[in-house]
């Protein structure tokens, strides 16, 4: 096998050093009856060049070729060479958790630059590095909440990512923490109305997306001040990470709780991706996952530590404020580098390209098929209805090698043939008025078998 | 030992100051495409909702980003530099095919969302990788959702929760073993159980009979590592097994320590219920300086109806599909489908290596642990001398003497060219050194590390003060983690 270092001379000097005769030896602590007397039943031994064409034939029928208006909590955005240059590098890939700082330094001041950066964009004190993804971290950021404000319901925004409400619900299970959600008003936004009528003094959080689901900006400003009229803190998440490079922050938010895929992270069917929390100072003892600081050596050089540990499970063990251990550092690195990048201008012109081809493909949209809370500010998605139901349209639209819009009526049944489409700094416009073409051909077709109807019914 | 040891020689590398004091208006290590559509009127679109200002992001150009990172990296220890003996961490070899394949355009670009008919690849990754999973561990289902170790715990213990809950009574509390990881106690919270400890015998085994004497119908699992944190094989396993279902109750098994077991013994034939995995431990997916992980849950029959949605399914035309219509699913645990591209790197070292190759893996990984400990038994105290499997704990009962400690020696151990083993875990051995070479360490960088090791010991008998003041050779040394605690300082500022 061509991982392992020893010849059988070797593996024989080895047994004798040892004072053993064979390999069965060292295993006969097993008790007998256990031991596997076969070998397993799994795919054949196979040389680097067979790996290799199994995986470039499974990419083959995963997509390979064509052009996505998906986003929906996973974003299409170009990714600079030198990340992947950079995280190859063995000593960033195969390094540990940086648990020895003098041989860590390089992990422990990406990550310190890392929480810095997220701070930044957020506007928040202080960023953890990190969570498995941004729904965990919405999750974590909830049940922070809960141990902050001592109150135990919370109140969620239906116009949060669906499958991000289904994991807090996952979580909220078992601790005693009835959720309960808040509705969007016509404009796609959280109806302030009913968030009133829903947040109660036993309320510890209000738990919104901004851009929310739909791609729309919700009214942060207005949903804090109700929020903590009533003595309940605020969670926002963001999933679209780009979104900050020209959307305002939810500076009014207590804690954020963000997905970082969009920087530099690949779709990768899902995953891995990169969730971060962020806080005010205050909240920091309560907050989840790794934290680095910086601190001075003994002849008073900067570096840099992991630091407030006794937050963490291998201190505190049962008392933790979390179970996470292992994190998704490998990723965290990506996005440390995209956003070194672009830094502070780039990434304000990457996410003004998103917004351009956003409003153009919203307009082209919106000429045949009617575009859903059109009013209301918006990023990079938005929403279309159209009359015939979105997945014949994506059926056809798959013809050109084009992934249409995700429709909507699995999450949101009420809201019937809508589709959630998003654009990309990515997103030619050739593929925009191929796509909106094809729906206007959808709308016409409908259109003329409805005037078929018509004319023989009269 | 002052500049060079057989295993390393000082060198000279390069100092670097944190990125935002490199940056300044005007430099950019970017470039978009011309627009192909027209301008927008950004205040129009967002109004208050737009950003004017980034703050203190930086600006830089490429050459100092490629060389700010690349001087960080050098700053690391890692794997492909030498030895990296962490107990429990399964430090091995992350295979650079592996790194290849999760970057082809149809894998690492295929977005979660795109219809099943263009998402066959990827389903045929994650059911065959499934599958092989099925069989190293002698389970009969599984779910690939949670994203680490731990997350796969609570995963695991959500499907014990509802279990019970679908047979009556949930239970209230779970047991573990004085020597498990921290992890395990921090999960059984999460998912609201008492935890209650269990003795470990002189052995550093399961106490069989604290196990009967605690075992009831309230208790609806224990967690065990097996082989556990001592690198112990729990050799009553099948009686632990049957005092725990006699009373209803579930065996968890914490799968963190199995590269001793893949392809010589499998925990479905030993009688466990429920356990995760661990594919950046066992099946080579890069630690990464942290992460990500993958932690799979592998259960049996009786728990298959709890299985976190969605799961992948043959469907009758002969497509691969998801299936989310589970009534009694404990729900999600994460969004998507997992950390996909580490199920795509693990069954690319499930390939490279076939049955064959994995169970000589787990014989190498056996092997060198044993190794270890035949060189260093009587340098340092071994408190515990039942056979060792994949990993082997001494203590500093020996050193201490001359008040030097597990962590002075490990620190030590830094100058001499390794990383160190595992510090004061498990906590069932005061001062321990749990020491783990993996399969990957040939002969020879074990020699050294015997070497250094025995080399450390006697520093310790002639000149103390050099171990307690090491590292001697690292840019930094010591760095005092009190102040950091204290005083948090969390983020740089202008």
């Amino acid at each position: 096998m061509r991982y392992l270092p020893k010849s059988p001379a070797d593996r024989e000097a080895m047994l004798k050093a040892i004072g053993l005769r064979s390999v069965d030896d060292l295993f006969a602590p097993i008790p007998a009856e256990y031991r596997l007397n076969r070998e397993l039943k799994i795919p054949r031994q196979m040389a680097e060049s067979e790996i290799v064409d199994f995986f470039r034939q499974r990419s083959r029928e995963n997509g390979d070729g064509y052009t996505s208006f998906l986003g929906a909590g996973a974003y299409f955005h170009y990714r600079p060479v030198i990340i992947d240059s950079l995280i190859s590098r063995g000593e960033f890939l195969t390094a540990y958790t940086p648990y020895q700082a003098e041989i860590s330094q390089g992990t422990l001041q990406s990550i310190f630059e890392f929480q810095t950066m997220i701070c930044e964009l957020t506007g928040m004190e202080v960023a953890n590095a990190s969570m498995y993804d941004g729904s965990t971290a919405a999750a974590e950021a909830v049940m922070m909440a809960v141990r902050l404000t001592g109150r135990r319901s919370v109140v969620v925004a239906r116009s949060l990512h669906p499958e991000y409400r289904e994991v807090l619900a996952t979580y909220a299970t078992h601790q005693g923490m009835p959720l309960s959600l808040v509705d969007f008003g016509g404009d796609g936004r959280v109806n302030l109305k009913d968030l009133e009528k829903t947040i109660t003094p036993e309320t510890a959080c209000v738990l919104i997306q901004s851009p929310n689901f739909f791609g729309t900006i919700e009214d942060v400003e207005a949903i804090a001040e109700i929020t903590h009229r009533h003595g309940a803190m605020l969670v926002v998440s963001i999933a679209e990470a780009v979104s900050l490079g020209i959307v305002e922050p939810p500076r009014q938010a207590d804690v954020i709780a963000m997905e970082a895929q969009s920087f530099g992270v690949p779709l990768g069917f899902g995953g891995p991706y990169c969730g971060v929390i962020a806080t005010r100072e205050k909240n920091v003892r309560q907050m989840p996952g790794r934290l680095v600081g910086q601190t001075v050596d003994k002849q008073g050089k900067r570096g840099f530590v992991l630091t407030l540990a006794t937050r963490e499970q291998h201190i505190r063990r049962e008392k933790a404020t979390s179970n996470i251990c292992t994190n998704q550092a490998l990723v965290a690195l990506m996005v440390n580098i995209f956003m070194t990048v672009y830094g502070k201008v780039g990434l304000k012109e990457l996410a003004k390209q998103n917004l351009a081809k956003t409003a153009y493909a919203a307009g082209q949209f919106a000429k045949h098929g009617r575009l859903l809370f059109d009013g209301s500010p918006r990023f990079n998605e938005f929403v279309v209805e159209t009359s015939e139901d979105p997945y014949a349209i994506n059926g056809r639209l798959l013809g050109h090698k084009i992934v249409g819009g995700l429709p909507l009526k699995k999450f949101y049944p009420e809201l019937g043939n809508a589709a959630l489409w998003c654009c990309t700094e990515l997103t030619t416009r050739s593929a925009i008025d191929t796509a909106a073409g094809l729906v206007a051909e959808s709308e016409r077709s409908v259109r003329s078998a409805k005037e078929e109807v018509e004319e023989v019914a009269r | 030992m002052k500049h060079s040891t057989p295993k390393a020689t000082r060198h000279v590398n390069q100092n670097e100051g944190l990125i935002f004091e490199k940056s300044s208006a005007g430099k950019a290590a970017w470039k978009l495409p011309p627009l192909d559509v027209p301008e927008v009127d950004t205040a129009k679109l967002l109004g208050a909702a737009e950003r004017k200002d980034l703050g203190n992001m930086p600006e830089v150009s490429e050459i100092e980003v490629i060389r700010h990172f690349t001087r960080l990296s050098t700053w690391n220890y890692a794997i492909d530099l030498g030895m990296y003996p962490l107990g429990s961490c399964t430090m091995k070899y992350n295979p650079r095919v592996n790194e290849a394949v999760a970057r082809v355009e149809g894998i690492a670009n295929g977005h979660p969302y795109q219809p099943e008919k263009i998402s066959q690849g990827a389903l045929l990754i994650m059911k065959t990788l499934s599958e092989c999973l099925i069989e190293i561990t002698g389970m009969d289902a599984i779910t690939l959702q949670p994203a680490a170790g731990a997350h796969g715990e609570m995963t695991g213990l959500l499907m014990i929760r509802a279990y019970h809950h679908a047979k009556g009574n949930p239970r209230k509390k779970i047991l573990i073993p004085d020597s498990a990881h921290g992890t395990n106690p921090a999960t059984a919270a999460m998912v609201n159980y008492a935890v209650e400890n269990l003795k470990s015998d002189s052995r550093g085994m399961v106490d069989i009979a604290a196990l009967e004497a605690q075992m009831n119908e309230d208790v609806a699992a224990l967690m065990l590592t097996n082989p556990n944190t001592l690198g112990v094989f729990e050799q009553q396993i099948h009686k632990i097994a049957d005092i725990l279902h006699a009373k209803g109750g579930l065996l968890y098994m914490d799968g963190a320590n199995m590269n001793a077991l893949v392809g010589k013994v499998r925990p479905g034939d030993f009688g466990v219920d429920v356990m995760h995995l661990n594919l950046h431990k066992t099946f080579s997916t890069p630690h990464g300086g942290g992460g990500p992980g993958s932690g799979p849950v592998a259960i049996k029959k009786a728990l298959e109806p709890f299985l976190p949605t969605p799961v992948v399914v043959s469907k009758p035309d002969g497509t691969l599909g998801f299936d989310y219509n589970r009534p009694q699913s404990v729900g999600r645990v994460r969004s998507f489908y997992g950390n996909f591209g580490m199920f795509v790197r693990a069954l690319a070292y499930i390939q490279a290596n076939g049955p064959d190759g994995l169970r000589q893996t787990t014989e190498d990984a056996v092997l060198n642990a044993n190794y270890i400990r035949k060189g260093l038994e009587g340098t340092y105290d071994l408190p515990y001398d039942t056979p060792s499997m994949h990993e082997v704990v001494f203590s500093d009962k020996l050193q201490a003497k001359k008040g030097v400690r597990t962590m002075d020696i490990a620190k030590r151990l830094i100058d001499y060219g390794f990383h160190p083993y595992t510090t004061a875990f498990p906590l069932i051995v005061p001062g321990a050194l749990m020491i783990e070479p993996t399969e990957s360490e040939s002969k020879e960088e074990m020699d050294l590390f015997v070497e250094a090791m025995k080399s450390i010991a006697q520093e310790v008998e002639e000149d103390p003060q050099t171990v307690l003041d090491a590292p001697h050779s690292t840019r930094v040394s010591r760095l005092d983690e009190t102040q950091a605690a204290r005083k948090p300082i969390l983020r740089w500022k202008p």
